[in-house]
């Protein structure tokens, strides 16, 4: 289906299925119990564990296929934003086109800073591409204020008045798909239950998919095997004819056009950027969700990119005194005991969380929640599924 | 006629003459071995064949047009494939993928962007590797990792790869070094086989002499970086300038 084989076609429908209902899947709890904290279902935070899968999705092109590790990826993300953020204020509110030159203007970029730092490999490599993002993030911070803002960024203000776009006197333009308001929501309740349907997650989701789709394709093409066989054995690469540096360049232009439209997607949801979506942790950030679902695998950035955004925004808002709540059945002393161990791992302490979470995937499941996945799939499966298994085990690891 | 020409290449590194004066032409469609005691220069004047190093001075012709200064893919491309003395494979792939790679490029060149195929519904590619296998015997370890088989089976597989690019020059560097004797056996074997089905100029370097006797038309020994004799493998045998220089009482 679609030049998909079975296995990767149901892949795609799963991740559509999950993507599709996201609005009732991450919004289990009812409101106003007292679990509805953990409920994920929110326009703001759904749109980003989209877009941060599409981020996600394109570095895993570079890392999980050539092994290159860039640790400047946020420079496309934050110059897809700017590139999408003047497209709406000069040309037009419609998302589309503002997308696409977010795509366009990072994939440019990304060919200059390639070319350069693709000379060399591993460490230098990685430093290379840190250093060109630092330098993006420090010239829009300050010399480049006329065309960033600089540290206030870049926002759509009354005063901006888009070539093609009629913006009634008085009003600020609003980022829309061909009339339909970005923000618009359907709201449904059932029961306790309230679901959102937003318009604009729904439009990231779409792309998502479609980005997606794409990186199976490569992931399964001729150039995607090459781009193995750069991470497995260069010199047996300029051996056999092939030349390396086009196909890294290649693979490094193409996740820098999927940074740019995550930024330019960014930018639709939230009109506005500012410098900080270029700064280094931001490009740790992405290279994080790759390894903690598993570089190299298919879904593991996108699973990466959610854990790591659900954290983030949910783990974070839990307070000294939601723990107290939680914990106040135990007597006083014990509670406050508790409470005290807990709390560091909770509220502005989730990064300690993350780091651990981090460190376990990686020393236990080198392949990721993927590879996390998969073992406990295993378990599951009957003993029958066990015994075909092995035998597949045993052909692709035959005895040395 | 000669399909690989050296001439007058030089070679210094610092202080240490790699390579003096050097003058070597190989046949067309015979086995051609390059023997000689460690520090010979033996993989000096390789590196020099395929682009790895630049002599100083010198020639190097393949088929008429000169190899230096190109890079090694180029190289390649003209009709040289190497095997290494440790194999070099995709170990990450399996051995289809390793097989299937060289037909791209002999296919495609040295880039294409063909990111919307799939790679095994290429099937004329998919034949050709599978047909390359067979030949081998090794179509049914075609799902394997490569990185996990014996390294007799990488390194059958690494000369695979190389024919697979048809190939006009075949150089082996040290190819059953470290290898069992019966993988070494096995090798010897394959590339009898090698040089019967197929019109191949081979140019080997090699330690072992039951490999270079039991392959070899044409021999020359090199000492100190100069070529010290050239003949066929009998009468190297009792070249007494030789024996001095490398056979020793071994001989």
């Amino acid at each position: 289906m679609l030049g998909l084989d079975s296995k990767d076609f149901k892949l795609l429908l799963i991740v559509a299925a999950l993507t599709m209902l996201a609005p009732f899947i991450l919004n289990p709890f009812p409101e106003g119990s007292g679990m509805a904290q953990f409920n994920a279902g929110y326009p703001d935070l759904m749109q980003r564990f989209v877009i941060f899968g599409i981020f996600a999705i394109g570095f895993n092109i570079l890392f999980g296929l050539t092994g290159y590790l860039s640790f400047g990826h946020a420079a496309f993300l934050g110059v897809g934003s700017y590139g999408a953020m003047w497209m709406m204020k000069l040309f037009s509110l419609n998302v589309l086109p503002a997308i696409a030159v977010g795509i366009i203007v990072s994939g440019i970029f990304a060919l200059a800073v390639g070319y350069v730092s693709l000379r060399r490999s591993g460490i230098y490599f990685s430093i290379l591409t840190l250093a060109f993002a630092q330098m993006s993030y420090a010239l829009a911070y300050s010399v480049l204020t006329p065309l960033t803002g600089g540290e206030t960024g870049l926002q759509i203000k009354s005063t901006d008045n888009p070539l093609l776009s009629t913006i009634p006197e008085g009003e600020i333009g609003r980022a829309s798909l061909f009339g339909l308001d970005m923000r618009a929501s359907y709201e449904m309740n059932a029961g306790d239950w309230l679901f959102t349907f937003n318009a604009g997650y729904y439009i990231a989701a779409l792309i998502m998919l479609l980005a997606f789709y794409l990186s199976i394709r490569i992931f399964r093409s001729p150039f995607g095997t090459m781009l193995r066989a750069v991470k497995s054995n260069q010199t047996r690469m300029y051996y056999t004819g092939l030349n390396a540096r086009p196909y890294t360049l290649a693979a490094f232009v193409i996740s820098g056009m999927y940074a740019g439209l995550a930024g330019g997607l960014l930018v639709a949801m939230d009109t506005q950027v500012g410098p900080e979506r270029m700064f280094w942790t931001a490009s740790g950030e992405v290279v994080l969700m790759t390894i903690l679902g598993g570089a190299g695998t298919l879904i593991g950035p996108v699973l990466g990119s959610g854990v790591i955004k659900y954290m983030e925004n949910i783990l974070s808002k839990i307070n000294k005194d939601i723990l107290h709540e939680w914990f106040a059945f135990l007597p006083d002393g014990l509670e406050d005991f508790i409470v005290a161990i807990v709390y560091p791992f909770v509220g502005k302490g989730w990064h300690l969380t993350l780091g651990l979470i981090f460190m376990a995937v990686v020393i236990f499941l080198p392949g990721g929640l993927v590879q996390g996945g998969q073992k406990i799939a295993r378990l599951f499966r009957g003993k029958k599924a066990s015994e075909d298994s092995d035998e597949k085990s045993t052909q692709s690891t035959p005895a040395e | 006629m000669a399909i690989l020409e050296v001439k007058n290449v030089n070679k210094r590194f610092g202080g240490l003459q790699a390579l003096g004066d050097v003058n070597l032409s190989v046949e067309e469609n015979t086995v051609h071995a390059i023997i000689g005691p460690n520090g010979a220069g033996k993989s000096t004047l390789l590196n020099c064949l395929i682009g790895k190093l630049i002599p100083d001075t010198g020639s190097v012709m393949f088929d008429g047009q000169s190899v230096l200064g190109r890079k090694p893919y180029q190289i390649n491309q003209m009709g040289i494939s190497r095997v290494f003395q440790t194999p070099e494979i995709f170990g990450d792939l399996t051995v289809l993928e390793n097989m299937m790679i060289p037909i791209f490029a002999k296919r495609d060149g040295a880039f294409r962007l063909h990111a919307f195929e799939n790679t095994f519904a290429e099937k004329h590619v998919m034949d050709q590797a599978m047909q390359m296998l067979e030949d081998l015997n090794m179509a049914d370890k075609r799902n394997f990792h490569s990185a996990s088989m014996s390294r007799g089976d990488k390194r059958r597989l690494e000369i695979g790869m190389c024919l697979a690019q048809e190939p006009r020059l075949l150089l082996l560097d040290e190819p059953t070094a470290g290898m069992a004797r019966a993988d070494t056996n096995n090798t010897i074997d394959l590339l009898k086989q090698i040089k019967e089905e197929r019109d191949i100029t081979i140019a080997i370097i090699e330690h072992d002499m039951h490999v270079v006797f039991s392959l070899a038309e044409r021999i020359t020994v090199l000492a100190q970086g100069t070529p010290l004799v050239e003949d066929t493998p009998d009468k190297i045998k009792g070249h007494p300038k030789v024996r001095e220089a490398y056979l020793g009482e071994s001989a």
